[in-house]
């Protein structure tokens, strides 16, 4: 039951963290839209990798959980206003 | 979850590895032959005149534009491969008529068609490295997207189970069953590492686009429109033209050459596209080699068909962000590699194969040694994984063989005879699964070991017997790629035939393991070598 929570967070809560940290990484460190879309992905994947064994390591399920939607949820507002037009 | 970082991390290790181990096994087999396709296409296409990469593009351009004049004149777009070198040796012509269908031709150094048998060749083999085979599309996308990542964790947890890496190049004891496996696992994973993280992070950037678009959505919002959009600005596509249906004669193609290559290089063209040909909207898109260096990308030049005014340059190198992620896939494709890379790059690979198979073998032979000092008897679950393995890391093997056997041995005319290729081969993975669940473990390595010899060392002698070109034959006219597969073919028969030697009369209940480390590695390594 552990293990499928865990692979859970790591699956899906681990593919949300990759997305908003992409798009806050793709805009921090691109001038221009379709580089911060290449570059978003390209980081993306360290980020999901590390996110995949942070949810297999932790103490408990729950604190895998937690630890992957806290930063999601702190990144989620930036992401959110970059996809209102931070390149506009 | 387990009591400390690298217990958990190697618990990670075990499971990603296992999950999806036989398909990553598949793609590191058909990927290793990847590095090798052309090399494949032209075995398997005899009738076909050695290499032309001699011929300049002047000549490639003019007498394909002839043939398609001659014979598609109304095609909506036309395509002539030149060729430049070992990705392209032959003069190809590819096109669409009015329904969109694509047809394709072969041409000879006098511009004659050359008939060859209808065969999908090292490319659909090497095609069946990210498309599979009989699965729709996007699922396939998606299944090799995950098996990419898992291999990906697999890697990075691998490296972060293990206290002693450095150590770990020089250890190998044999004859010591787990151990020896481990210590096989270990200095095939730790000598390739650089490589095998490069070859799985590169794999998902060539995935991305399909499995991380919520990107694209977030810069470019969402709908198709958008994507659209995204990839014209990345790949500095032009807009397309519509035919004007005013008929009007295509400018000449020489000077356009004669343009590109004084920009470019002598010989430097890989491609000539011709949209609308005979249209007041032609267009004349030249591109430059592909495989010039690891960025994977070729400067192009677009003129118009008509005035033959040059419209529109696209350099090779764009952005850092652009060049990034090409020069990833670059190194991934290795189409840039001479002959002495290209050895390290199937050097590489192979050792990533073995590494696979290494693993999945040790996974049983661990829980194998653990049952049997218990003294039970096989656990469901291992005797599956000890079962798929035999089948898997010898049948896959069996089956490619069949594959090259079964491009000499269906007749020309039989309908459908390419993917007949295919169908043979995945029958015979079939029937060495169902054989491998029919027998037990060892008999199961021993047997299949005695089949591939057979099927690997057929494939020379069946050639020699259906065609013109056997090895001697090869030999004596210097044709190295003809020579070198007919000699791997040997090679690795011969292997596979002292594998299942070395085999021989071991007591049937003792698990592949111990004595036979050693072998079982070469084994799983050379037989992934077309």
């Amino acid at each position: 039951m552990a293990v499928t929570s865990r692979l859970l967070a790591a699956t899906l809560g681990g593919y949300a963290l990759s997305v908003v940290a992409g798009v806050v990484a793709g805009y921090g460190l691109s001038v221009a839209r379709p580089d911060a879309v290449l570059v978003g992905m390209m980081f993306s994947f360290v980020v999901y990798t590390g996110a995949f064994l942070w949810a297999f390591s932790t103490r408990s399920a729950t604190r895998a959980w937690l630890g992957l939607m806290l930063p999601t949820l702190l990144l989620a507002g930036p992401a959110w206003w970059i996809t209102q037009g931070g390149f506009a | 979850m387990k009591d400390g970082f690298r217990q958990s991390m190697a618990w990670l290790h075990t499971w990603t590895g296992l999950v999806l181990g036989w398909l990553l096994y598949f793609i590191f087999v058909t990927g290793t032959l990847g590095y090798l396709d052309t090399e494949i296409d032209r075995w398997m296409q005899p009738e076909l005149p050695p290499a032309a990469d001699n011929m300049t593009p002047t000549r490639a351009v003019t007498l394909g534009h002839d043939w398609l004049q001659a014979n598609v004149a109304s095609a909506k777009e036309w395509n002539i491969l030149v060729p430049s070198d070992r990705n392209i040796p032959q003069l190809r012509l590819y096109w669409r008529d009015t329904d969109n269908e694509r047809d394709s031709v072969n041409l000879d150094a006098a511009g004659e068609p050359v008939a060859a048998r209808d065969t999908g060749g090292g490319q659909r083999l090497y095609r069946m490295h990210w498309q599979l085979h009989y699965l729709p599309g996007w699922f396939t996308g998606w299944l090799i997207s995950i098996a990419t990542f898992v291999m990906f964790v697999a890697m990075v947890t691998g490296v972060i189970t293990h206290k002693k890496i450095f150590k770990d190049f020089f250890t190998f004891r044999p004859y010591k069953g787990q151990r020896s496996w481990l210590d096989a696992h270990n200095a095939l994973s730790v000598l390739s590492l650089p490589f095998q993280l490069m070859i799985t992070y590169s794999g998902l950037v060539f995935m991305m686009f399909l499995c991380m678009p919520l990107l694209i959505s977030a810069f470019y919002g969402g709908g198709e429109a958008a994507e659209e959009s995204f990839f014209d600005e990345v790949f500095l596509e032009e807009p397309e033209v519509t035919p004007s249906g005013e008929p009007a004669a295509l400018v000449d193609l020489a000077p356009l050459i004669a343009q590109a290559e004084a920009r470019w290089g002598a010989g430097r063209i890989s491609h000539v596209g011709i949209k609308q040909p005979g249209d007041a909207n032609a267009r004349v898109h030249v591109n430059g080699l592909y495989s010039a260096g690891p960025l994977r990308t070729s400067p192009g030049m677009t003129f118009d068909g008509v005035t033959g005014e040059l419209l529109h340059e696209r350099a090779a190198s764009g952005t850092v962000a652009r060049n990034t992620r090409d020069v990833f896939l670059g190194l991934h494709e290795g189409m840039f590699a001479g002959p002495l890379l290209r050895f390290f790059y199937l050097l590489s690979s192979v050792m990533g194969t073995a590494m696979i198979a290494t693993g999945l073998i040790l996974w049983t032979v661990k829980r194998r040694q653990k049952l049997d000092s218990k003294g039970e008897g096989a656990a469901l679950g291992v005797a599956l994984v000890e079962r798929l393995n035999v089948g898997t890391v010898v049948g896959l093997n069996i089956a490619v063989a069949v594959y090259f056997l079964a491009n000499r041995l269906i007749p020309a005319d039989f309908e459908g005879r390419a993917d007949w290729e295919v169908h043979a081969m995945f029958l015979a993975w079939a029937a060495m699964l169902i054989h491998a669940g029919l027998r037990s473990p060892a008999q199961g390595w021993r047997e299949q070991c005695v089949i591939a010899a057979v099927a690997f060392c057929a494939v020379p002698v069946v050639n020699a017997l259906t065609t013109e070109r056997h090895l001697v034959h090869s030999l004596a006219m210097g044709d190295w790629v003809f020579a070198g597969f007919d000699l791997a073919m040997i090679a690795t028969g011969l292997t596979a035939a002292a594998v299942a030697f070395y085999l021989r009369g071991k007591p049937a209940e003792q698990p592949a393991g111990s004595r036979r480390a050693a072998n079982r590695r070469r084994d799983a390594s050379v037989s992934a070598r077309p």
